[in-house]
């Protein structure tokens, strides 16, 4: 069995016995992404040589992951190697610190890839188009996106390019991809994850979260990034479970609602159906289901792009050339700025910007952004109050399985609808998962969403634990 | 027709916290360029502020001090501008619920006491500092993220002195809250003023004109009084006034236009995300009031009452609150009720030789029991004389050792031994016949030029009481 | 939402970006149709309803003021694209 295709806890095992050293699960990952990247492309910058410095962890034997190497998106800031988000503006940023998650990761002993994993610019996007590297090819048909902005992420966990990886999820920007790549995504509960060194896109959105091959995996790695940081004044230092402890095979009695708003049109059949079989699966299993109302859904959409192209506006405004990344030296202070701005930004990153930038302005704020506010705290109350009665909320990741590349790229609008439900979750800040559930007709994974109150990982991890086990999707791999 | 000043300001105070407002960086004044700055004062991507407890802590103690209501719930927002001393292209500041608001400040002029109403104190960070050269603009980054408390008063000072009394009174309270330096040189402490004329006894507010680049008390007065004269010249010449910005200069002594054209400012202010709000209990606050110490104003009414000084000199010692504790240690010191003997030796002698060094009263090295005991070798024990105390009090700043030991040193002690005396005051007498004459002529005052002769011959030894006694004695006599 | 190009144009200024005269056509049409389809927010009972900046239900969050070592000044400027004695350069700013 070659190595690149082990979990991460299968890689652990072998370690664990001594059955492998350490350096042969990285070989095997570069040499896999090697065969495979002129086909994927999940990784961008390949033709500079790694920067990173010979990582001591493979010489720790006595580190819990024993030098397992961690693909990492280009949004999250690795200490002196390039951290780019994919944009033109930031090209040649080496940030002088790490990420709170990647002191972690360093600390339990992984080996930080030396290649960053291919996103939207900035995090803008629901397919990985919008990268100024170009898209990453999704493994189960090139002709598709792998979902976006993590695309680069999942794809590569998906290829075995990578053992696992961490991506962001703003609106869904782990959820989705891991859907259309058939991989397992959890984007935790805001708070959860530090976002230190989390290059930020939307500020009261944004997480940080595990891409992975099982349910396993997620929570291991989940176990080692979570937790308070004292550099984040928006994480919490709720006592840290152990999610590995919560996977148990059994779902006997846990309450599941399924939100009426969800299953409408625009939802496409084959992926209505493998969903509701999937919801038929954990019902055999022993879980109880009921349909609920989440009666704000349809304001998701509008809201959440007033609010993260708001915040987006805001965050992106340092990027200006005198610092850091591409500067236009052009005339005076204000047209290097704007001539910077100009070239450095990709198109749907100047849309959002601008959207943003207009909802935040005199005379538009009120009717924008702070409406956008107050339907938010429309949206959370809807899932307060299915929570009382319901352990979780069972939906699709999102209405199709991968689009082709090109199809949606000319209609932002379009675009935005595919985040329709992994959106709220964002809004409300409660955790949720995408576990894979089935394929459609022209073989493209499906994936199924499971949404918990805040800081309930644990019943997340509990209902995707028994349905993967009960299954066989997250053992089939792309025809590469 | 007469046109009077309407006049708010602006002031900007550095809270003289060991590190910045949102990271552990030192806030250590004149360090090497960009050696003071971390990924979250420089807004490097990725970076998240966290706030020093020390900053609200401050925030809420000069709100208390000025008479403002603490909010309960309090947060920060962003306001969004582009410049580059300004990494983020926004500030964390606060907009629509500042820290503390609605309190006054009373300043005491000539006709009495008047009341500058405060509208908001709120907190934010500070930018970096540029310095331009020829063709370019050097940035350097130690300064942002440095606290400041932005303090604004409503329209309700009438005069550029009356303006500079609120500064000086201002800054007094802010130095003995010893929350900032204050230091306008060091830019601890920056105003800007707004400035719109009026006909005299109306209430409207005029078209005002904000002015900046003030560097000094002294000069905040001055460019209002240019600015005041510019516009009431304006308008008498039926010319309107313009919004505008103007600059002080200092050299030229006038106010001139900033050269870019000024947009309405837009800046976008929203709620920090990365910042959750704060909730000020009544318990915190009254912890923090009762670590207030007696204010200025209070300790001067005090040291009138208690220790009998006048409001001038009350005035002068409580400017600084160092001073004022040096002070007060020594007047309760003194077993007396009447301090004067303390307080004018204080003011007089004391401060003299402060200023003669440019230090303050209060880093004069003279122990309160040394001087004390100065006081009364003078003025009870009369072992020197008032003159021959001056000299010891210099030596005893000098060399720290006690008036006792510098008058057995250097034999200084007052002389009243007559027979001692007796060759001093017969050369006196024989040199100054027309003074003998005068007093023996019934001229009582004429003594007193005698017992200054013998005084000075005498270097200052002779006891003067004695002296004039035993003059008397002689002339009347003879 | 009517969003004319005027409208567009100065909030390009306002977030400094540069837009080309083709940028600006297509970027307005585009604004038109996202502000046209956000405009379904006007349907939504907010009357009494407070708003959500803060998702999570914490507060007073702070830190000692004890001071942290800065970074050194290369690694401060080593991303910079032009640097001179330790300070950032920028074309020459007029106050």
């Amino acid at each position: 069995m070659e190595l690149y295709k082990l979990t991460a806890h299968e890689l652990l095992e072998k370690l664990a016995k001594k059955d492998i050293a350490s350096e042969e699960a990285l070989l095997a990952i570069h040499k896999r992404i090697e065969e495979t990247e002129p086909k994927v492309k999940a990784y961008v910058r390949l033709n500079k040589p790694g920067e990173l410095k010979d990582n001591n962890e493979l010489n720790k034997p006595s580190s819990f992951l024993k030098g397992i190497p961690v693909s990492i998106k280009d949004n999250i800031c690795t200490e002196g190697y390039n951290t780019e988000c994919c944009s033109k503006i930031l090209e040649g940023f080496k940030p002088p610190y790490d990420a709170t998650v990647i002191k972690k990761l360093k600390e339990a002993g992984a080996v930080i890839l030396d290649k960053k994993t291919n996103m939207d610019e900035f995090a803008f996007g629901s397919s990985t188009e919008n990268s100024f590297f170009g898209p990453t090819h999704n493994p189960w048909d090139l002709e598709r996106v792998p979902g976006g902005s993590s695309g680069g992420s999942a794809a590569a966990v998906a290829a075995d390019e990578a053992v696992w990886a961490l991506g962001s999820d703003t609106g869904g920007s782990i959820r989705q991809p891991a859907a259309f790549c058939g991989v397992v995504g959890l984007k935790p509960t805001y708070g959860r994850v530090s976002r230190y060194g989390l290059i930020a896109f939307a500020s009261s959105l944004d997480q940080i979260g595990p891409l992975t091959k099982d349910v396993r995996d997620c929570a291991i790695l989940m176990n080692i990034i979570a937790g308070g940081d004292s550099y984040d004044s928006t994480s919490v230092d709720i006592t840290l479970a152990d999610y590995t402890k919560a996977l148990v095979n059994d779902i006997k009695g846990i309450r599941m609602g399924i939100p009426k708003e969800y299953f409408i049109e625009g939802l496409d059949p084959e992926v209505k159906s493998i969903v509701e079989e999937a919801i038929g699966k954990l019902k055999s299993l022993g879980a109880v289901s009921q349909e609920v109302s989440l009666p704000h859904t349809e304001y998701a959409v509008p809201v959440y792009y007033i609010i993260a192209t708001a915040e987006a506006s805001s965050n992106l405004a340092r990027f200006d050339g005198v610092q850091y990344g591409l500067r236009i030296k052009e005339g005076n202070i204000i047209d290097m700025y704007k001539k910077t701005r100009d070239e450095g930004f990709g198109q749907e990153a100047k849309r959002r910007i601008i959207l943003g930038t207009f909802a935040l302005s005199h005379g538009y704020y009120d009717a924008y952004y702070l409406r956008a506010l107050k339907v938010r705290t429309l949206i959370k109350q809807d899932f307060d109050r299915v929570f009382n009665d319901f352990d979780c909320i069972v939906t699709p990741t999102s209405p199709t399985a991968a689009f082709k590349i090109g199809e949606k790229v000319d209609d932002p609008l379009k675009m935005y609808l595919s985040d329709i439900y992994t959106i709220s979750a964002n809004l409300a800040g409660i955790p949720a998962i995408s576990i894979p559930c089935g394929f459609t007709k022209k073989g493209l994974p499906v994936g199924l969403q499971i949404l918990a109150k805040p800081f309930a990982e644990e019943t997340l991890f509990r209902v995707a634990y028994a349905y993967e086990q009960n299954t066989e999707w997250h053992k089939m791999k792309p025809k590469l | 027709m007469n046109y009077e000043p309407v006049i708010g300001l602006e002031v900007h105070v550095h809270l003289k916290t060991k590190t910045k407002a949102f990271c552990g960086c030192s806030t250590e004044f004149g360090q090497e360029p960009n050696s003071q700055a971390c990924p979250v004062c420089l807004g490097f991507p990725g970076s998240l502020p966290v706030l020093n407890k020390v900053v609200l802590d401050y925030a809420i103690k000069v709100g208390l001090a000025l008479n403002c209501k603490v909010q309960e719930f309090t947060k920060f927002d962003r306001k969004h501008y582009y410049y580059p001393d300004l990494p983020k292209n926004y500030q964390i500041s606060q907009y629509d619920l500042p820290i503390s608001k609605d309190g006054f400040l009373d300043i005491y002029l000539e006709a009495g006491v008047k009341r500058i109403c405060i509208k908001r104190a709120h907190l934010e960070e500070d930018a970096g500092k540029l310095i331009h050269e020829d063709a370019i603009t050097l940035v350097d980054f130690n300064r942002t993220g440095i606290p400041l408390l932005e303090i604004v008063s409503e329209p309700d000072i009438n005069s550029p002195q009356e303006a500079y009394e609120y500064l000086t009174s201002l800054k007094s309270i802010l130095e003995y809250l010893d929350v900032s330096d204050c230091d306008m040189e060091k830019g601890s402490l920056r105003c800007d003023a707004n400035i719109s004329i009026r006909p005299e006894g109306t209430s409207g507010l005029g078209v005002k004109a904000e002015l900046k680049n003030m560097n000094s008390f002294k000069g905040v007065r001055d460019a209002l009084a240019y600015e005041i004269e510019r516009q009431i010249e304006l308008v008498n010449s039926g010319e309107t006034i313009v919004q505008e910005t103007r600059l002080w200069d200092a050299k030229e002594l006038r106010t001139f236009s900033m050269r870019t054209k000024e947009e309405a400012k837009d800046y976008r202010y929203f709620p920090e995300p990365d910042l959750p709000p704060f909730i000020i209990k009544s318990e915190k606050i009254e912890k923090i009031r009762r670590t207030i110490p007696e204010l200025p104003r209070e300790k001067m009414l005090r040291f009138i009452k208690d220790y009998g000084i006048s409001e001038y000199d009350a005035k002068i010692l409580v400017s600084n609150k160092n001073n004022a504790d040096y002070a007060e240690e020594r007047f309760k010191a003194w077993q007396d009720k009447n301090k004067k003997p303390v307080v004018n030796w204080l003011i007089g002698p004391l401060a003299a030789i402060a200023s003669s060094s440019n230090i303050e009263i209060s880093e004069v090295k003279i122990s309160t029991s040394n001087f004390l005991e100065l006081i009364e070798f003078v003025e009870k024990k009369q072992v020197i004389s008032n003159l021959t105390g001056k000299i010891v009090l210099e030596k005893m700043a000098k060399t720290g050792k006690s008036p006792y030991c510098i008058i057995q040193e250097e034999n200084l002690a007052q002389v009243s031994d007559e027979t001692i005396l007796n060759k001093d005051i017969e050369e006196v007498i024989k040199e100054n016949p027309k003074s003998v004459e005068a007093f023996k002529a019934g001229k009582e005052n004429a003594i007193m030029f005698l017992v200054g002769q013998v005084m000075k011959k005498s270097q200052g030894k002779a006891n003067p009481k004695v002296v004039q006694d035993i003059l008397k004695r002689r002339l009347i006599d003879a | 939402m009517a969003i004319t190009k005027e409208t567009v144009e100065y909030v390009a200024h306002l977030a400094r970006i540069e837009l080309k005269p083709q940028e600006l056509e297509k970027m307005s049409r585009q604004l038109k149709d996202i502000l046209d389809f956000i405009d379904i927010l006007k349907r939504a009972e907010v009357k009494d309803i407070a708003p959500t900046s803060h998702i999570l239900p914490i507060s007073n969050v702070l830190r000692e003021d004890t001071p942290v070592a800065s970074l050194a000044a290369e690694k401060v400027l080593m991303n910079t694209p032009c640097q001179k004695r330790n300070f950032f350069v920028v074309p020459k700013v007029i106050e």
